[in-house]
């Protein structure tokens, strides 16, 4: 069995249940967190307050005006570089091929060359979000070895796969196994670190958005 | 058999049979070009093929379809007659010669004998080792046997297919032969590769032309195989590149990007991953290739190419175990295995997670229990 083989067959299966069993964990683990019980009285009716939740989902993804010019900067890069992701990892014809073999479908490509242009723009934003991480006095003190980790596993998969592309560093087979071994490791590390936002971000802003809109505040 | 220092050189052979010095360089500048050398090598080459002697060959089948001999009898450059009576002395070969049983055994015997040490060994097919080597027999003797002695006096070995190269089919999951690869067998030996099932006749035939040449095995890939042909992938030699740079695909074999040329990626082309010089050289006197047919690269020349799941199961499917490809059927039920187990695992801990708080929160009323009654 050689890279590519292990890779994309035994290595992605575990890296897979791996997945799964840690998403569910952590879904779950904040499902069941104990609330107390909210003894005030609801200043908007339930309608209103699920509403309110519903908003809250895009207002609180937008930046705020009064904080807009201290956070544009996180904001444009954090926007640029997962508008990059999603179209690389989604829109790339492989890709279709790779993720459409879970669902039994498959969606329209973009072609090779705007993909790569694409994925070269998303390697440049994530090397300026490291050097603004690092530079950044708050950012840095803020940052941990989730942050690092989780930024790397990205990248990792992000340059292995220019590189697959590229035929550069080694023959295609090799960087291609390379590539998604990357990828396993993604999946691996997914539920256990800060890439696990994807799952919360929205849940998390909804609930936010039902609780102040109960106690009356605009979400 | 004449030793090999008796024999006429490759030049006097031409000269005896009336190829003019012309004809014999312009072969010499087409085998150059094949064999991707410089415009001033083809002038070398014709001085040092006119002056070489015909090394003597001895070509060893075992388990294999006789593909590749079909094959390589398809060469035009050279053609199977130039090459096995001007450019190699083919001294044993069961399947072309016309002496038979210990006849032939004996020409090979003889031919060993007389070229101990300088002899080219061409093998096609994997060698049985299984239930010591009785799966193939010749002559009485096991093919491991036979691989073993012919082997001991050869200058170099060139395997010729999949199947002497890397195992190829009969090497296939579950292997009830034990067949194995000749390079595993013949430790110490030079060993060139020339796979694929079968490989294309002129890359063979540059093979055996190149080491009459220059006298030494050519520059090898990490599979031993020549890098003049076997340096660039299917897929960046493939006239069909440019569809697949466009994204544009045939889904079907029968559907509008099919009738279009569009790239066969999606059909399962393993072109990306298959390093051969079939979009260059082609077949048939160049006329067309696999994929210029309207179908997707197997991937022949690579290693294990029969146990990697379906031939139509595209590059980037995911794979696992035996049965290949997997569904979403698969996908779907492993998904939700690992979904109860996350989900047993995610109660547990919050379970005990509970508990250790009530027992933490139990702890200060006890111990303010005890100081009361003191």
């Amino acid at each position: 069995m050689d890279l590519v083989d292990f890779a994309r067959g035994p290595a992605l299966k575990v890296a897979f249940v791996i997945f799964f069993i840690g998403v569910v964990w952590r879904l779950v683990n904040v499902l069941l967190l104990r609330h107390k019980r909210n003894l005030s009285e609801p200043r908007r009716s339930v309608g209103a307050s699920v509403w309110g939740g519903l908003k809250a989902m895009g207002s609180r993804s937008w930046p705020h005006p009064e904080f807009i010019k201290r956070t544009i900067t996180g904001e444009a890069l954090g926007y640029s570089y997962h508008i990059g992701l999603f179209i690389v990892i989604l829109l790339f014809a492989p890709h279709i091929i790779f993720f459409g073999s879970f669902i039994g479908m498959r969606w329209p490509a973009l072609p090779n060359g705007l993909v790569t242009i694409f994925a070269v723009i998303t390697v440049t934003l994530f090397v300026a979000v490291l050097f603004r991480r690092l530079a950044h006095p708050v950012l840095r003190r803020l940052s941990n070895f989730d942050d690092f980790f989780s930024w790397f596993v990205v990248a990792l998969l992000l340059v292995t796969g220019l590189m697959a592309t590229a035929h550069v560093g080694a023959p295609y087979p090799t960087i291609l196994g390379l590539h998604i071994l990357s990828f396993d490791l993604l999946l691996i590390w997914y539920p256990f670190g800060k890439l696990m936002h994807a799952f919360y971000i929205f849940p998390t802003r909804a609930v936010d958005g039902y609780l102040l809109t109960r106690k009356g505040a605009p979400s | 058999m004449a030793r090999p220092e008796l024999q006429p050189t490759i030049g006097e052979l031409l000269d005896r049979q009336g190829v003019s010095r012309r004809s014999f360089v312009k072969y010499c500048t087409a085998m150059a070009s094949l064999l991707a050398l410089p415009p001033h090598a083809a002038r070398a080459m014709a001085e040092q093929l006119r002056a070489a002697r015909r090394p003597s060959v001895i070509y060893l089948s075992f388990q294999e379809c006789t593909g590749c001999l079909e094959s390589l009898t398809r060469s035009f450059a050279p053609t199977i007659e130039n090459l096995i009576f001007n450019v190699v002395s083919l001294d044993y070969d069961d399947t072309l010669m016309a002496a038979a049983g210990s006849q032939a055994e004996e020409a090979r015997e003889q031919a060993m004998r007389a070229n101990y040490g300088k002899y080219l060994l061409v093998v096609d097919g994997a060698v049985p080792t299984g239930d010591g080597g009785v799966y193939h027999c010749a002559a009485g003797r096991t093919g491991l046997d036979i691989l073993t002695d012919c082997a001991k006096g050869a200058a170099a070995i060139v395997c010729v297919g999949t199947c002497a190269s890397f195992g190829g089919l009969p090497f296939a999951d579950p292997n009830p032969t034990g067949a194995r690869a000749i390079s595993t067998l013949v430790p110490g030996k030079p060993v060139v590769n020339v796979s694929g099932c079968p490989p294309i006749p002129e890359v063979i035939a540059g093979t055996l032309l190149q080491y009459v040449t220059s006298g030494r095995v050519p520059d090898l890939d990490e599979h031993l195989r020549p890098t003049v042909f076997f340096g660039n992938s299917i897929h960046d030699r493939c006239y069909r590149r440019p569809f697949y740079d466009q994204g544009k695909f045939a889904k079907t074999f029968d559907d509008e990007g099919a009738r279009n040329g569009w790239c066969l990626y999606e059909l399962g082309c393993k072109g990306p991953t298959t390093y051969n010089a079939c979009a260059t050289i082609k077949w048939n006197n160049a006329v067309s290739f696999p994929i210029q047919s309207g179908h997707p690269c197997l991937g022949c020349a690579e290693p294990d190419f029969w146990d990697r799941g379906s031939f139509y199961s595209p590059i980037p499917s995911p794979r696992w175990g035996k049965a290949g490809e997997v569904s979403p059927a698969q996908a779907a039920a492993i998904a939700a295995g690992a979904a109860v187990a996350g989900a047993a695992i995610g109660v547990g801990s919050v379970l005990l997670g509970r508990r250790r708080i009530e027992r933490h929160q139990q702890e200060p009323k006890s111990q303010s229990g005890k100081g009361n009654e003191e």
